[in-house]
């Protein structure tokens, strides 16, 4: 069985690397390193490294030119002393059999580095029903950018606990792995979170082609919905996350790692928690946004180098 | 030449920031308006390689799915707009977009950002007006003033449609600081008459009085500073001291820095005509009480550093140390409420930073009191309309809090009209370490001899010049702008993250903050272990060039601290910082000369003997006398109560009551603050099945991988204080006991924070109520004297604002006696934690505490603007052995809910928990404990709303009520009632009298509409 080894990036404004670190350990992450962005500049440290790249949640040079653009921009010209960006670091990453989680901060670096959805990657993986994984590769060169994740429709940033709902047709290797996951509680804390497609077709072939794993949804109907407050943003289709066509590259706005424990839950006092989902967690301690890591752990000891 | 590059939204994206101007426009100026579009600005200052430009635009600051970019060219005209308003800083005032574009400049050009041309970021509002409301260019320039912008730290420039049709673009400006090359000490004569003294004090902003000035006169003339001066190399003449020396001596003693009221001699009388002598409140009172408390205590004590730090800190086991700090920000915010807010959050995160060896932060607090943010009335000059000032320290602490990444996990606001002088901005944030780091307590730290003094993080400019001297002083229309500035979240993020690992490593051996006073505080502070220090004010780096070397030294421009590193640490220490992109400097050396040596290059520009400046300063002498203005308690008849005495009545008025803005929910606040970053959130601010009820405490498990929890509290009640401090100051104690109690602190195991924010009490033909202001403040020690030992809760760390008031002419607003008490608390296992929300129907509903006639400043007085004088009093005799009780109940696990009575008294707090729970209640309160003088039934007014302290509602699942009985009847306990599924809240009182009868959703939309985003 492969080693899970995990990055969770840090530095520079982003500040949910330690509970997303102690998520990556509390899912069987065998070695988890919080890694500074600077030490990969300055080539202390190297992602070709590790299997896991996990993205945390901040505000990347203050979110200053529009939600981690500055942070995208750093990454594409960013050079380590060998005069390689970390976008040519990530570009070979993605290649190999290994995963990529971008949560929040995260989630907005991946779509502004063209990351997800990248339909052109489905040209190198259109067979869904392949059993072997690995052969599902990202695209092999850098699709620009297709959307973006803009300025909630409130104006304000917001930190509340949202309902979600899955596509349970998605690749998504941390939604539906080992473990499926629907009807999961998160919180968001963001003020820009609202998915933009460059086009209608955009939008139209992310949902065809099963590369939006999760949905904002209203806990009465089961529903995705774009009603605000279950839709903190005004998301279309309630869009609450991306994942590109290999289902490996991931990321969402809403917190995983703040739900790592039971008492996380705001209402864990009132004995209302999801059972279906309960099952599946190792103790009754254990907080359910802990199943994404799980399901990215299963995946890396089965298929990873 | 300058360029400018404009990047618009593409059309058809929503506006959502235009939106939520054109609403404050309407909201805020009751203007009207059709629309508003935004346009970020980017004006680099110099011209750039052929392409660079365009490439900049397209690579660095345009989304391509949602924005357009165009290089010196308007793309306002893509818009129907009236005006165009350019809002940009200020030459010198921080600019955090700016930075951020210089920097992605400089990655894409490949050089070292100090070797790119600045980038300067501005914003242009366009205004399309309302077809019936035509903006003159007069409005257009107000709405600029009163919302866009603050003109103490940006400039506006307004256009209309036609001018930029002719003119294409608007011309590209970047802000440029005019730089002086005459950087010079100036020499100052003291030997002058007593007015020249005063005069001198006035103009400087020093905030001297006469005997300090004439106490730092002596010094200049003792023949022995002269021949030292001399044999230094001074170059001032015998009895001058350079304006190096006079403004860190200013800084020293100021107010903010050396708290000369809390320290002074004191005659206090009381109303009694009892008079007494007091040395130092401080002394006598705050570090008396913890003394105490922790002599008792013994081993038990968890105190580690208390009052000589930063910060205060306590034990949280053997292995990790807890630090708290309170600070407020009340003078900036008055000048720039957004600007002023944002530094008080990032400033305070500094106090633990530079605590001990240094903690990382764990949570943050902010507490606000504010005028009325719906008060339309005409301002006296300089101040800020209420709803501008609030939202403007709400978006500070937003963004500071937020960027940094450290949960805002508590706080309140209190609303009343004497905060429209100065509104208070509370901030605190607690820290976490390791006991020990290397083998050597955290919480302990020296510079040493030897030791060189380096400077991390931002640069120096004029920003926060006077910040010290300038809080110590009463708000008028001279007050300096420069007091005003933006905090950087980000530049002290990465700082922090480079100092963690520095701390870890051992590269240094003492640190601090550089806040109030800079560089002259933090290496004045720091010098006082080895002795002295030898400081060169000329390798400071600087944001521009012009600053003077007195500037330099007392300047506080933000995100700074100022460390003590060994000579064989310093080479990996930079190494360490350059990698992180953190600035580092090292300015000197610690050495045990008994001096603080200032130089500039080869110049020494000031030579202070460390005992005079930290010794020199005499205690002020102070008279107190306690002057209470005579009221009595409204009776039932006065209140007009007797016509409201019937159900639909009181109804009416707890309806009204659930939405006074002292109680209403902050729903509006809680939700644009993360509350749960780090993710250890246990209990959150808003509880309940919808998130919506409000909680009074926070939980949280610093240490993920364990179940110990920390509980973060706390206590103000201003109203009070109008009848007597002593009382006030006791019930803010305690309310903040009694939140971190019930949500499950252990209450053996509780530290609390002090910060007093007062009204001037030194007297002067302006301020002849001074001896009764200091009264008040002699009467709120007293009081947490006298508690702090019976709850054997120490205080830990504190601060005072004693210069709360604004002046103008005859106007003189003074902010009303306002103690915040903060506690911080542990549980040994979060898992225990109990919430405010009725969680069941059928549960039972207990009160645990006697109701008295208590009504004196209650908020249901306010609503009949009275305040009357049955002051709500702490009975530690009661409450200390029930609050101990109620712990025990909550570590067995018998209560499903706990809910503090507090602002409204037992109706507010029953109704909180049922909306909370989103079920009804059905309560008899003829069954509450009560005290009632001369066996007669307390009247229904007091029942629903007395402020009587030390009281809880519980409930309890039915086959738990026996164990719960057994613990809690000797301590007050009543079942009232049970929680019931049908939605309405019930109040009955003797013979089955009906007095409230509500749907929960009525209580529930009266809670929450009051302050909801809507009215915002």
């Amino acid at each position: 069985m492969a080693k899970v080894r995990a990055l969770v990036l840090a530095g520079n404004g982003t500040n949910c690397e330690r509970e997303t670190a102690h998520a990556c350990r509390l899912a069987g992450g065998d070695e988890v390193h919080i890694v500074f962005i600077w030490d990969l500049l300055a080539g202390k440290a190297s992602l070709g490294d590790y299997n896991f790249l996990v993205l945390p949640g901040g505000f990347m040079d203050g979110d200053d030119l529009g939600a981690a653009k500055a942070g995208a921009h750093r990454f594409k010209h960013g050079k380590t002393p060998a005069g390689e960006s970390l976008f040519d670091q990530l570009q070979t990453f993605i290649h190999g059999p290994k995963l990529v989680l971008g949560i929040c901060n995260g989630f907005q670096l991946m779509v502004k580095l063209g990351l997800i959805p990248n339909p052109a990657a489905l040209l190198s993986c259109d067979d869904h029903d392949n059993d072997d994984q690995k052969e599902k590769t990202p695209a092999k060169s850098p699709s620009p950018q297709e959307a973006t994740v803009w300025a909630n429709d409130s104006g304000r940033f917001e930190d509340r606990w949202v309902y979600l709902t899955a596509d349970k047709s998605s690749p998504c290797v941390f939604t539906q792995g080992t473990h499926k996951i629907d009807k999961l509680d998160l919180p968001i804390r963001h003020g820009e979170g609202k998915v933009i497609f460059g086009s209608l077709d955009g939008l139209k072939n992310a949902l065809d082609n099963h590369l939006v794993p999760l949905f904002y949804a209203s806990p009465d109907t089961g529903r995705p919905t774009e009603k605000y407050p279950e839709n903190p943003n005004g998301s279309p289709r309630g869009i609450a996350g991306i994942c590109d066509p290999s289902g490996r590259l991931f990321g969402l706005m809403p917190h995983p790692e703040a739900y790592s424990h039971f008492t996380n839950h705001p209402r864990w006092s009132r004995d209302t928690l999801n059972k279906d989902l309960a099952k599946d967690l190792a103790s009754e301690e254990e907080g359910a946004g802990l199943l994404l890591f799980k399901n990215a752990v299963d995946w890396l000891h089965r298929y990873a180098d | 030449m300058p360029h400018r590059i404009e990047v618009i939204l593409k059309p058809g994206i929503k506006e959502a920031l235009g939106e939520t101007i054109a609403h404050r426009i309407r909201k805020h100026l009751g203007k009207e308006v059709e629309r508003i579009n935004t346009v970020e600005v980017y004006t680099i200052s110099e011209d750039l390689p052929s392409g660079m430009l365009e490439l900049f635009a397209k690579e660095a600051l345009c989304d391509p799915i949602v924005q357009n970019a165009m290089v010196n060219k308007s793309t306002a005209l893509e818009r129907d707009f009236h005006w165009a308003v350019d809002v940009a800083y200020r030459p010198g005032v921080t600019d955090n977009v700016g930075r951020t574009a210089r920097e992605a400049l400089a990655l894409l050009m490949e050089l070292p950002v100090d070797q790119v041309p600045s980038v300067h970021h501005s914003r242009q509002y366009l205004i399309k007006c309302h077809p019936d409301h035509v903006l003159s260019a007069l409005d257009v320039e107000s709405i600029a003033n009163d919302l866009l912008g603050n003109k103490l730290i940006q400039s506006f420039s307004v256009y209309d449609r036609s001018t930029i049709k002719e003119m294409k673009k608007i011309q590209p400006k970047a802000p440029k600081i005019l730089e002086s090359t005459d950087v010079f000490t100036e020499n100052i004569d003291l030997d002058v008459s007593d007015e020249e003294l005063l005069r001198l004090s006035r103009e400087r902003v020093l905030a001297l009085s006469l005997e300090e000035m004439k106490q730092i006169q002596a010094h200049y003339r003792r023949p022995e500073v002269m021949e030292i001066r001399r044999h230094k190399g001074l170059q001032t003449r015998d009895g001058e001291a350079t304006d190096v020396e006079l403004e860190c001596l200013a800084q020293t003693w100021s107010e903010h820095c050396k708290h000369k009221i809390f320290n002074a001699d004191i005659t206090y009388t009381d109303e009694e005509g009892r008079t007494e002598k007091i040395s130092s409140l401080f002394k006598t009172y705050i570090q008396g009480a913890t003394k105490e408390v922790r002599r008792a205590a013994g081993e038990d004590d968890i105190c580690l550093s208390v009052f000589k730090d930063n910060a205060g800190v306590v034990k949280l086991d053997d292995e990790w140390s807890l630090v708290f700090k309170v600070e407020t920000h009340n003078s900036p915010s008055a000048l720039d409420p957004y600007g002023g807010a944002l530094t008080g959050i990032v400033g305070v995160n500094r106090d633990p930073f530079g605590t001990g060896k240094g903690a990382s932060l764990i949570f943050n607090t902010d507490v606000f009191c504010l005028a009325s943010p719906h008060r339309r009335k005409e301002l006296p000059p300089r101040l800020l309309q209420p709803l501008r000032v609030l939202e403007g320290v709400r978006e500070g602490v937003e963004h500071g809090g937020n960027k940094s990444g450290i949960p805002t996990v508590n706080g309140a606001v209190v609303f009343d009209e004497r905060y429209l002088g100065k509104p208070l901005v509370f901030c605190g944030t607690g820290g976490l370490m390791p006991a020990e780091i290397n083998g050597k307590p955290s919480h302990e730290k020296a510079a040493c001899n030897g030791d060189y003094i380096v400077m991390v993080g931002g640069r120096i400019g004029k920003d926060g010049i006077h910040g010290a001297t300038f809080s110590s002083e009463e708000f008028h229309e001279g007050s300096p702008a420069t007091a005003v500035q933006i905090g950087d979240p980000i530049t002290q993020k990465r700082m922090f993250d480079m100092l963690l690992q520095a701390r870890d490593k051992g590269l240094y051996t003492a640190i601090t903050d550089n806040g109030a006073g800079g560089l002259s505080s933090s290496v004045g502070e720091m010098a006082e272990d080895p002795g002295g220090a030898d400081l060169d004010l000329g390798k400071a780096p600087l944001k521009y060039s012009s600053l003077q070397p007195w500037e330099i030294l007392v300047s506080e421009a933000q995100e700074r601290m100022t460390l003590a590193v060994s000579a064989d640490k310093i080479e990996s220490f930079m190494e360490l910082a350059r990698r992180f992109s953190v600035e580092a400097t090292i300015l000197g050396t610690f050495n045990d000369s008994g001096y603080f040596t200032v130089r500039y290059n080869e110049n020494v520009v000031g030579h202070l003997p460390m005992e005079f400046l930290h010794g020199g300063l005499p205690p002020m002498k102070l008279t107190a006398r306690f002057d209470p203005a005579p009221e009595s308690d409204p009776s039932s008849e006065e209140l007009w109560l007797s016509a409201e005495n019937t159900t639909g009545s009181w109804n009416r008025v707890l309806l009204e009551m659930l939405s006074r803005y002292n109680i209403c929910s902050k729903e509006y606040w809680i939700r644009q603050y993360d509350h749960e970053v780090q993710g250890g959130s246990v209990v959150k601010p808003l509880t309940g099945a919808h998130d919506d009820g409000p909680s009074d405490a926070a939980v949280l498990r610093p240490l993920l991988g364990s179940m110990k929890a920390i509980v973060v509290s706390c206590g103000i009640c201003p109203r009070y204080s109008d009848i007597d401090t002593y009382h006030m100051a006791a019930c803010a104690l305690d309310e903040a006991i009694r939140n971190a109690v019930c949500v499950g602190a252990d209450p053996s195991r509780l530290s609390a924070l002090d910060n007093f924010c007062w009204s001037d009490p030194i007297k002067s033909p302006q301020n002849p109520q001074g001896p009764h202001k200091l009264a008040q403040l002699v009467r709120a020690n007293k009081a947490l004297y006298d508690l702090c030992i019976a709850y054997g809760v120490p205080l830990i760390s504190g601060k005072d604002s004693m210069k709360n008031d604004y002046r103008s002419g005859d106007i003189r607003i003074s902010v009303p006696a306002t103690l915040l008490v903060s506690v911080l608390g542990i549980m040994e296992d979060g898992r225990k934690a109990v919430t405010s929300d009725a969680k069941k129907p059928g549960d039972v509903v207990y009160i645990l505490g006697q109701t008295r006639c208590e009504l004196g400043g209650s908020e249901f007085l306010a609503t009949k603007n009275r305040v009357g004088c049955s002051v709500p009093k702490v009975r530690p005799q009661e409450t200390v052995p029930r609050y101990k009780a109620l712990h025990k109940a909550i570590t067995a696990g018998l209560l499903r809910s706990c809910h503090d009575a507090s602002d409204g008294g037992l109706a507010v707090c029953l109704a909180e928990t049922s909306l909370g729970g989103d079920l009804g209640m059905d309560i008899d309160l003829s069954k509450a404990p009560v005290q009632r003088p001369g066996g007669s039934d307390l009247p229904p007014e007091v029942m629903l709303f007395s402020e009587s302290q030390g009281r809880f509602v519980l409930t309890a699942e039915p086959d738990k009520t026996e164990e719960l009985e057994n613990i809690l009847a000797p301590h007050g306990l009543s079942r009232v009632g049970l929680v019931t599924d049908d939605s309405i809240f019930k109040m009955r009182t003797t013979n089955d009298k009906v007095l409230i009868n509500l749907p929960v959703s009525d209580i529930r939309q009266a809670f929450k509409e009051a302050l909801s985003s809507e009215r915002f």
